[in-house]
């Protein structure tokens, strides 16, 4: 496995109040993606454990469109990736930033 | 004196050659392979009938136990290298030369034969080419087919998988050539003729089904949330404005997933009787709740698919099919349709380079091309206008007179940025040059060339190449798509937001499509059983498709 | 319709219980993972597979399990079976049901000896929970089947629940492919192993008490239906079901093909068995059937 970790600063906070959700499954080609408020609100911090060796580069470019495009200040993210495709991490990204936004049950 | 007839001659020489092994055409399985010995000749031009889904496997079987002292140099010109035995006959020198159009199963085997010097190759071709060699100068001398059934003078029911006989036998039977047909049965009179008695010389009685392989089943079960989201791109983004009701679909899972959208997201859309009426197609299991929903209005089929025969019956108004009610298909006419009657190809592929060249060749497999590039090419023949094809000449030349403007055909590739195992889709270079280098081709084995290429549909979005102006454009609109690929990652940010600001390059977003709305719920049919319950209990699903 | 087969384990648990009621014991961000994995390379869950916690059930009060099929086959391993142990345990403690919603090919490989030993104790907190006479129900219906370990777990159950696509055995087809051969069992006709292991032939052996449509809503109905039936587990009890069992191999025993079997059980026309939706299935079979396990 190999360990990745990246930190990124934000000026947009996440929204909703829920203080963590989860989506996904570790499969093959599949990923779980585990939110936590948990950080200041200006970072959003990344902490990967994969399957797929050497893909540095392009986790860190598909993060940090990730971080441009949504609200995640305050987000500690982690992931536990099965070797997905960078365009699966991406969904399941926005999926639980999505979860994290709702309402409060 | 010139004699003129030697070709026929010759057939009535194998033909009085063969019947010591026959009781009038019929030629039992025991005698077979002394049956085989005695017709063919070394150098002979052969056709073994097989291609991407049926086989002629019993006479495939008995070609490859021939004895190769006296049985060799074959010159093999078929559509499929696909059963092992095909290949075992150049391994044991039976045969020498090989014309073909696909390998998929044997694609690793073909390219270690060919690179080790076992197989002369004469070219591999598409199958409208193959075909029409056939009638130049690749006539075969015997050709070894398979029908359903027979009657004793030879009259053949070919069945719901007719696809390449006829071609195959009126080029062999009017040239001269002998006609061997394997049939699961001989029978008094058979349901219907396709193929005449007198066009066929023997008949071998298989006693079981020639093998016929589900190539166009796709399991709704395995389409992915981003396979939908290309599918609703191509929806929304091609198939909507440019109004394309004249079609043919590739077999890959992203094509599946637009024929299981169709009653769900293309119904939201007001699409139906607007887009998708009229198919060149096999009868794809996944278009059943489109059919079914009222969607379809007619398909002709290349070949039949394995399930599907029941259904076809019950819906003779959507299908080709015969006096005894079971479907007719027939490879070249469909080809032949889906190149010059259909407005679009849509397709997957494994590798695209930065001028739109696709390949699915790797550098240790040659899967050949099948019919993929005669659908998936613009036909410059082509003289009859229609709304998709005028609008697509007018987005690549602007600047003619409309009445001397040509249309263009849509030719879109759909896929994944990244295909299995994390394999980039998008590359700088083709493994297909590579291989050509390998085997000293003339040719890199392309299956649809970059200037045919009309649209690029990934999950990022859609390029549009009809609009860009120079090959730079172009260049950076298949970077646009390109995803995090190093392709994707090498684009000119700047120039690719130009593009954007064009419509050349068009993201989720600009279509109003959110990437999260694609849910598989959105499928009409999520796994095989509802494709058999949309049927009505009428599709019958082969063993490895059921969770049931 | 939502199908229970494609759902994830938490999705199913949302869609079963009561709307918000459903709280996580030793949830992700606890990060129990497996302490076997990493040895073997190999990636992990933070739930380690299964989602446990308590939850309400047409307003009455559950403990809940849910395997995950997708992660590892939704095999046992140490954390995996403990978290189910221990919720058995609370069980017991709080006199209050469980369900379990079995998505499992058996015990991990990579912990094999932590998984039996699960097993085990998973089937004695099991024992022990129903003389106490609590329901344990279990439901079955997702890709990984219920096998291994999980089929002898579904075994002490007080209910089982079942669909169409739910499987329910002990040994696995592939397993008994690799060691008597494709000629014993072709383990790549999935027909065959649906007609041997899938949830309509289980239901009409009897080893399965409530056969439901594959929609999570369904799966709800025959849950809060199981909360409610009753089953002793006692020496009488299991007296009664050796007797079913004996009587049982004596009449199919010899037969090799479940369509016989059904025939032998009157059903008409058993080669449309596989194609019958839901309904038509019950209406055929609900009467013909075997009598359920006399130990639930």
């Amino acid at each position: 496995m190999e360990k990745l970790t990246f930190q990124f600063q934000t000026n947009r906070a996440a929204g909703g109040d829920k203080t963590q959700t989860i989506v996904g499954v570790v499969a093959s080609g599949n990923l779980e993606v585990l939110l936590e408020r948990s950080q200041t609100p200006g970072e959003c911090s990344f902490e990967i454990s994969t399957a797929a060796h050497g893909f540095g580069p392009v986790w860190e470019a598909v993060l940090s469109d990730f971080v441009g495009r949504s609200p995640v200040g305050g987000l500690k993210i982690s992931i536990n990736d099965g070797g997905a495709r960078p365009d699966t991490v991406a969904l399941r990204l926005a999926q639980a930033v999505r979860l994290i936004e709702e309402d409060k049950a | 004196m010139t004699a003129w007839d030697t070709q026929k001659k010759a057939r009535y020489g194998r033909i009085e050659a063969g019947s010591r092994f026959a009781e009038g055409k019929v030629v039992s399985k025991d005698s077979l392979p002394r049956f085989l010995d005695a017709v063919l000749k070394p150098g002979d031009r052969v056709c073994l009938e097989g291609d991407n889904q049926k086989q002629a496997d019993l006479l495939a079987g008995a070609l490859a136990g021939l004895d190769p002292a006296r049985i060799h140099d074959l010159h093999m010109v078929q559509s499929g290298v696909v059963l092992p035995e095909h290949l075992d006959i150049f391994e044991k020198g039976i045969a020498r030369k090989l014309d073909y159009s696909y390998s998929g199963p044997q694609s690793a085997r073909i390219a270690r034969m060919l690179f080790g010097g076992q197989i002369e190759l004469g070219a591999v071709h598409t199958y409208l080419e193959l075909f029409a060699r056939y009638f130049i100068d690749l006539t075969p001398n015997v050709a070894l087919i398979a029908a359903v059934s027979a009657d004793r003078d030879g009259n053949l029911y070919t069945g719901p998988n007719t696809e390449d006989t006829p071609t195959v036998v009126e080029a062999t039977s009017f040239k001269g050539g002998l006609v061997v047909a394997q049939v699961a049965e001989i029978v008094d009179k058979v349901p219907r003729v396709d193929i005449p008695g007198d066009q066929v010389h023997f008949l071998v009685e298989a006693k079981k089904p020639f093998y016929v392989e589900p190539l166009f089943t796709r399991d709704p079960g395995a389409i992915t949330e981003t396979q939908i989201l290309t599918a609703m791109l191509a929806i929304k983004g091609l198939y909507q404005p440019y109004g394309i009701t004249r079609l043919n679909h590739g077999i890959g899972f992203n094509t599946a997933a637009i024929e299981l959208l169709l009653p769900t997201y293309g119904e939201k859309l007001g699409l139906r009787g607007k887009i998708c009426t009229h198919w060149a197609l096999n009868p794809h299991p996944t278009l059943i709740p489109a059919i079914e929903a009222g969607w379809v209005e007619q398909i002709h089929s290349f070949g039949s698919e394995v399930g599907m025969d029941r259904y076809i019956e019950a819906r003779p108004d959507i299908y080709f099919t015969g006096a005894d009610g079971s479907l007719r298909s027939h490879r070249a006419f469909c080809q032949t349709a889906g190149l010059y009657a259909c407005d679009m190809f849509i397709g997957s592929t494994l590798q695209i380079d930065l001028s739109g060249h696709s390949s699915t060749v790797t550098t240790s497999r040659i899967a050949g091309f099948g019919g993929a590039p005669n659908m998936g090419s613009d036909p410059r023949g082509r003289r009859h206008p229609s709304e998709a094809w005028l609008k697509a000449g007018e987005e690549a030349d602007p600047a003619s007179p409309a009445p001397l403007r040509r249309g263009r055909k849509l030719v879109v590739q759909i896929g994944e940025t990244f295909g299995e195992k994390n394999v980039p889709t998008f590359v700088e270079r083709l493994d297909a040059l590579e291989l050509a280098d390998k085997l000293k081709l003339d040719l890199a084995p392309i299956m649809v060339y970059g200037d045919d290429v009309t649209h690029i549909v990934t999950e990022e979005g859609i390029a549009n190449l009809l609009l860009c102006r120079d090959a730079d454009e172009r260049e950076q609109a298949i970077r646009g798509v390109a995803g995090y690929t190093d392709v994707g990652r090498g684009r000119d940010r700047k120039m690719v937001e130009k593009l954007r600001e064009r419509g050349i390059i068009r993201h989720p977003e600009d279509l109003g499509i959110d990437p999260l709305d694609a849910d598989r719920r959105m499928l009409a049919a999520r796994s095989i059983k509802d494709l058999m319950l949309a049927s009505g209990g009428l599709y019958d699903p082969p063993s490895r498709f059921r969770n049931w | 319709m939502s199908s229970w087969y494609e759902a994830s384990a938490r999705q199913r648990i949302d869609a079963l219980a009561d709307p918000d009621s459903f709280e996580e014991f030793i949830g992700p961000e606890e990060r129990e993972v497996s302490p076997h994995l990493a040895l073997f390379d190999l990636p992990e869950q933070f739930d380690d597979g299964i989602v446990v916690g308590r939850a309400r059930l047409s307003g009455q009060p559950v403990l809940v399990a849910a395997q995950e099929g997708r992660f590892m086959g939704g095999a046992f391993g140490e954390v995996h079976g403990a978290k189910l142990t221990g919720l058995l345990r609370a069980a017991r403690t709080l006199r209050c049901p469980v369900l379990i919603l079995f998505d499992t090919g058996g015990v991990r490989l990579q912990e094999a000896n932590a998984g039996e030993m699960a097993i085990a104790e998973i089937m004695r907190e099991i024992v022990l929970a129903r003389a106490d006479d609590i329901p344990v129900v279990g439901l079955i219906g997702g890709r990984a089947g219920c096998f291994g370990g999980g089929g002898l777990i579904a075994g002490c159950c007080s209910t089982l629940v079942i669909s169409e696509h739910g499987r329910l055995s002990v040994t696995g087809p592939e397993v008994i492919e690799t060691n008597r051969g494709a000629d014993e069992f072709d383990s790549k006709d999935r027909a065959l192993v649906w007609r041997v292991t899938g949830g309509k032939h289980r239901y009409l052996i009897g080893g399965a008490d409530l056969f439901v449509e594959d929609d999570v809503a369904a799966f709800r109905r025959a849950a809060i239906e199981g909360l409610s039936r009753r089953a002793a587990l006692d020496i009488l009890t299991l007296a009664d079901e050796q007797k079913r069992l004996e009587h049982r191999l004596k009449r199919f025993g010899a037969m090799t093909e479940p369509r016989d079997v059904w025939a032998a059980l009157g059903v008409l026309r058993p080669e449309t068995v596989s194609g019958l939706a839901t309904e038509a299935f019950l209406a055929e079979g609900l009467h013909k059937r075997e009598n359920a396990h006399d130990a639930r």
